[in-house]
């Protein structure tokens, strides 16, 4: 065999290694988290830690019910502020705007994509907490710091706008013209054609980019620990104060390597973190898929 | 006027009240943290590490975290193009286009694009205990690697999966092996690394969570991988949460130098897509 | 300067010789026996014998989806990157089997057939480099043979004049026929013994068609050229020996003179008499 041969099939091979221990990435992520969170699976049954609300690692009692209903207030939120924002521009992007007005709104998408999560965390603390604090609050007669589910409903909202913008774009121009133009032949307004045809036809890809929407707003770090308010106790309403998962991993990485059970606890919660966003973007990932190659 | 019309109407205004509310969401992200730090920012900041009392009111500025952030990013993005370019490279020309493992490697990129960089940290976390490793830079620079991979194999397989049949066929036809063909592939898509190569210098610079638990913090500018090191984010959240309002300030500052960071690598980006595509066969 | 006729090294004189810097075997006559080829089950070449006569340009004519371009990439085995391709039988170059040959012979095989692709495809490089790949990777470096080659062959194919003060402008940046003169001189480069051109002015303005095919009618010297072509007109023009396929067979092959002539075949005739294409 000649070198040249021998070169193209040892990088061959060499890139085979590279993909397969990528890949094994993910699978080993999840037995090392599993394998970190099982000494407290062991301790506290996988019922009780889920529905137990008390957070007091010195005593050994991990409820993870206050954090599991922070998360969920909070992406809730965020998706319901998101979605209406997301969908009607992407819209209007694909279905009515000029190209010029494409290549103005772009950047905008771009730059709001690209921020860090800190800066928004910045941003919450300087114009959202103090709007929730002196203008919302108030005006429902209650009395908050403004660090708060709705601050960080509001903050997670606008930072996943433009994936979800960027998602339904390219699932709405998977749609053919001559579909469209046969509801426009029959005398259909363009939003007739929309609603009827476009957002019918793609309903499962809608789904589909809010469920992957909804993974990425449950990872969200830096910026939900900056105006959450971190108070383990279930929220009531969205003047209260939460504490999602990521935020109490986050929190607590320092103080938990002094007590084996409590590191447990913290990774047991990676763990949730990794298994729900996993599922959801397997799921949302084929579905698009599918779209796409239909 | 007829329902229908006045629907229409109705949610155009609605579009264009969502658009508006974007644009004001950008500015007003960009405005507020400008306007709240720019005046605040001194040259002394930028240039200086943290001096005696840094964290209760004392002089100095964060130069720390500036370099340390640059140091974690460019090692990260060289060591993640590193692995995506030879793995993009195998997907696209070594393995046939319905081939199992190169579809079963792409939702693979997809999932892993979506996991949080929080769990990226307590994973590298978890395993740099097992290794016996304590928090460091190279700590930082794996974990933010493993972060970017997923970025960079994505967004370059999209384009090298359109590279046209005729251009391998010409590079085959002059009797190249297919690992020779790299040297047509990496310039094909120039463009698609290029932008690659920003939007991870974007989110790994940016990254606050992964790097928490891998690189820890510090006061110094690290001298080799295994010490600790500061980064920008960090150095925001760990700064506004002092009660010293001088403190916070210095938050701020840091706050306007990562978001003109950014600033300038989306709008630099622009820019040098088009002069990396000058190659490209359409 | 001679630029088609290939200068002997002599065995005194170690220079570097430009376009003599591969070996030669002297018997290189391209021929096929009881060529099939399938892909997906589906038989497009049915026991296919032909023999391309060296130092002359072969044409290949018939109606579109008799296989011709099929033909042609089994030659340099480029229907090895379609999907379910099956081949049985023979194709001879000197004396190895193309279709039994394993991977290693494979780029050398390569190297002695080039092609020349329906639309100009320059690789995604400079000028320069677009004719320098080739020979770098077959072993040949340094700047000044690679200078040397790459002023040669642009000049061979008249692009010199045109292109000498950009050899670093990206090869996209060439007008149509500029880049299929461009990806004649990337083939020639490599020394090959056959050229293959797959309807290559087929995508080209007249003026370019015409100074592409005038190329190779001055090439044959030095090349065998093997061309599928559309336009029965240009066939006549620069054909030496035509094979007259049609689904997937061969039913006439000869010299231009009397293949156009005075066909045999009763299909040969009802095709040039333009009753079918």
């Amino acid at each position: 065999m000649n070198r040249r041969l021998l070169k193209d099939r040892t990088a061959g091979y060499m890139m085979f290694f590279l993909t397969i221990s990528s890949l094994l990435l993910v699978v080993t992520m999840g037995i090392g988290l599993y394998l970190k969170a099982s000494p407290i699976l062991e301790e506290h049954s996988l019922w009780d830690l889920l529905s137990a609300s008390e957070w007091k690692p010195m005593k050994n009692q991990f409820g993870f019910f206050p954090f599991l209903m922070g998360t969920l207030w909070v992406s809730g939120l965020a998706l319901i502020i998101a979605i209406p924002i997301s969908l009607l521009m992407a819209i209007y992007l694909t279905e009515y705007a000029h190209s010029l007005v494409r290549r103005f709104v772009y950047p905008f998408l771009d730059i709001l994509a690209g921020l860090p999560s800190v800066i928004y965390g910045v941003w919450g603390m300087l114009l959202i907490v103090p709007w929730v604090a002196n203008v919302a609050a108030p005006w429902v007669d209650r009395n908050t710091t403004g660090y708060t589910t709705l601050a960080c409903g509001i903050v997670l909202g606008v930072m996943v706008i433009p994936l979800l913008v960027s998602l339904f774009i390219e699932i709405f121009s998977n749609v053919s013209h001559e579909l469209r133009e046969a509801t426009f032949a029959l005398g259909a307004t363009r939003w007739q054609t929309t609603k009827h045809v476009v957002l019918r036809k793609t309903a499962p890809g809608i789904i589909a980019a809010i469920v992957l929407a909804a993974s990425r707003v449950m990872g969200e770090t830096i910026a939900a620990i900056m105006v959450c308010g971190n108070l383990a106790i279930a929220p009531g309403s969205l003047l209260d104060a939460c504490y999602p998962i990521p935020a109490l991993i986050a929190n607590n990485y320092g103080e938990m390597l002094s007590m084996p059970l409590y590191e447990s606890a913290l990774m047991f919660a990676a763990f949730i973190l990794f298994f729900v966003v996993l599922v959801f973007n397997l799921f949302s990932r084929l579905v698009l898929k599918k779209i796409k190659t239909e | 006027m007829k329902k229908s019309l006045i629907e229409e109407k109705i949610f155009k205004m609605l579009m264009y009240a969502a658009i508006a509310l974007v644009i004001y969401f950008v500015a007003s992200v960009v405005l507020s943290v400008f306007k709240r730090g720019l005046p605040l920012l001194s040259w002394e900041m930028v240039s200086q590490l943290p001096g005696g009392g840094f964290y209760i009111g004392g002089g100095g500025g964060f130069l720390n975290a500036i370099v340390g952030s640059l140091y974690i990013v460019g090692g990260a993005t060289i060591l993640g193009l590193g692995i995506s370019i030879p793995v993009v490279f195998f997907l696209n020309v070594y393995l046939k286009p319905n081939s199992r493992l190169g579809s079963v490697a792409r939702l693979a990129y997809d999932v892993l694009f979506g996991i949080p960089s929080i769990v990226y940290g307590a994973f590298g976390f978890t395993l740099m205990i097992y290794f016996e490793m304590r928090t460091s830079l190279i700590g930082g620079i794996l974990v933010v690697t493993l972060l970017i991979i997923p970025i960079f194999i994505r967004s370059m397989d999209e384009v090298a999966k359109a590279t046209p049949t005729d251009l391998m066929e010409a590079a085959y036809s002059l009797g190249a092996t297919r690992w020779e063909t790299i040297a047509v592939i990496v310039r094909q898509i120039a463009p698609a690394i290029a932008t690659a190569t920003l939007l991870s210098i974007g989110r790994a610079i940016g990254d606050a969570a992964g790097v928490m638990f891998t690189a820890g913090f510090s006061d110094r500018i690290p001298t080799s991988l295994t010490q600790q090191t500061a980064t920008l984010p960090l150095s925001v959240y760990f700064q506004l949460q002092s009660p010293s309002l001088e403190v916070q300030n210095r938050a701020y500052a840091a706050a306007v130098v990562l978001t003109f960071i950014v600033l300038a690598l989306s709008i630099g980006g622009r820019i040098i897509m088009n002069r990396f595509s000058r190659n490209k066969i359409q | 300067m001679n630029l088609f006729h290939r200068e002997k090294a002599s065995a005194k004189d170690n220079a570097f010789v430009v376009n003599n810097k591969f070996p030669h075997p002297d018997d290189m006559r391209l021929s096929t026996h009881a060529l099939c080829v399938s892909i997906g089950g589906n038989p497009i070449l049915k026991h296919v014998n032909v023999d391309i006569p060296c130092n002359k340009i072969t044409c290949i004519i018939g109606p579109s989806g008799c296989g011709k371009t099929t033909l042609l990439r089994t030659f340099n085995r480029l229907v090895d990157t379609i999907e379910g391709v099956k081949m049985t039988g023979v194709v001879m170059l000197g004396n190895q089997n193309i279709v039994a040959a394993g991977a290693s012979e494979l780029t050398e095989i390569r190297r002695h057939i080039g092609l020349v692709p329906q639309r100009p495809c320059p690789l995604p490089m400079s000028i320069y480099d677009n004719i320098a790949y080739g020979c770098r990777i077959h072993g040949i470096s340094g700047r000044r043979k690679l200078d040397a080659i790459v002023e040669y062959y642009l000049r061979a194919v008249g692009l010199w004049d045109e292109v000498k003060d950009r050899l670093n402008a990206p090869a996209n940046k060439l007008s149509g026929g500029q880049q299929q003169r461009l990806c004649l001189a990337r083939s020639l480069a490599i020394e090959p013994s056959y050229l293959l051109a797959d309807e290559s002015t087929s995508a080209l303005d007249p003026i370019s068609s015409r100074m592409v095919e005038e190329l190779f009618v001055k090439l044959k010297k030095d090349y065998s050229i093997v061309m599928v072509t559309h336009t029965l007109r240009q066939a006549k023009r620069i054909a030496d020996h035509v094979i007259f396929m049609y689904l997937g067979e061969v039913i006439e092959e000869g010299d231009a003179e009397q293949v156009f002539n005075r066909p045999k075949h009763e299909l040969t005739q009802r095709y040039l008499a333009g009753s079918f294409s």
